[in-house]
């Protein structure tokens, strides 16, 4: 019984992972890797490792996937930033030498 | 065409390589001679309920502050490196970084989740202390309850994205904290066994929250640390995000 539900969440960890490879909305794939983190702190809460579970769950899923999330808004930021630079680079030159 | 081949034959390799791991994987029927010590005489030895606890904080306590003073190295990179970028703000590129700013505006947060901050952060905050001044007597500690501290904070950070953070008392409880966890080691060192020999307190009754000599100290210290480390990391990668 207890390995059926093994290998079905592993399946779906497997499923998760591969969905964070291949999806195109970088968002989505973040979410789908931090789910993967958590599907994982199942597993080790199942095999008894309840500390590991804890840490997993925490860090794995949820401080990683938030500090994603703000590097993913920064270069969204930082690219757009660029675009809008390069637009109206005639107007303000002297900011190219800022940055 | 020829690096797809090469994936998969990087892949099937590994797969080969790793099948005896696969195929000879059994639960162990014994445990090592040094974890049958620990198992045996940990409770007895140190008076910790939760013998994880025992082996993270006083038999393997050195390893557990080298951990400690990787995640200070680590907030004190990301800081550096992200405020070192702070100083330009104000100066020659600040009309432009203002206009951006206010194109990216974010979103506040709905009313359910400024709500559900409200009632759930100090819950999430108390849990977190709960796990970390209970280590030695239920699973978790100090590092997964200040993680869960960050996670409440998070939350208030979510919910209003305005929010300012004072980072002097994130400094202070993060040095103080620091400090106090080598003072006790030293305390061990001095009137116990050891370095970090939480035996130097009374062991106490076997499953009290007073118990286990220093290892609620010790433990307590080093959520405080993280907490606070980690909440600095989170308030720095949102004011540099914005």
């Amino acid at each position: 019984m207890s390995i059926t539900i093994l290998v079905v969440i592993g399946i779906l960890m497997l499923g998760g992972g591969i969905a964070a490879l291949y999806i195109k909305d970088t968002v989505s794939a973040i979410i789908a890797a931090g789910a993967v983190s958590l599907l994982a702190s199942i597993i080790y809460l199942l095999v008894g490792a309840p500390d590991v579970a804890m840490t997993e769950a925490a860090i794995g899923s949820a401080l990683t996937t938030v500090v994603f999330l703000f590097a993913w808004s920064r270069i969204k930021d930082a690219s757009s930033k660029k675009e809008k630079k390069e637009t109206d680079a005639d107007q303000n030159s002297g900011q190219e030498v800022g940055e | 065409m020829i690096k797809r081949f090469i994936i998969v034959l990087a892949l099937a390799a590994i797969a080969v390589g790793m099948y005896p791991l696969a195929w000879g994987i059994e639960d162990a029927e014994n445990l090592s001679q040094i974890a049958t010590e620990y198992v045996t005489d940990g409770a007895d030895d140190l008076g910790a309920a939760n013998l994880v606890t025992s082996v993270v904080v006083t038999y393997r306590g050195l390893d557990t502050l080298g951990e400690v003073t990787v995640l200070f190295a680590a907030t004190a990179g990301v800081t550096m490196l992200l405020a070192a970028r702070k100083p330009k703000k104000p100066g020659t590129i600040a009309k432009g970084k203002k206009d951006s700013g206010e194109d990216h505006s974010r979103r506040t947060g709905s009313e359910l989740l400024k709500t559900g901050a409200a009632l759930l952060f100090p819950i999430i905050w108390m849990f977190g202390i709960y796990i970390f001044v209970h280590g030695h007597l239920t699973p978790g500690g100090g590092f997964q309850g200040g993680v869960v501290i960050t996670s409440a904070t998070l939350l208030l950070f979510f919910a209003d994205s305005d929010r300012k953070m004072g980072h002097t008392i994130l400094q202070i409880a993060e040095a103080f904290s620091g400090a106090a966890y080598v003072a006790v080691g030293l305390l061990g060192l001095w009137f116990a066994a050891g370095f970090l020999d939480p035996r130097f307190l009374p062991a106490g009754e076997f499953g009290q929250v007073f118990s286990a000599g220093a290892i609620p100290v010790i433990y307590s210290l080093i959520g405080i640390k993280v907490g606070a480390e980690l909440t600095g990391i989170v308030d720095t990668m949102r004011r540099s995000a914005s």
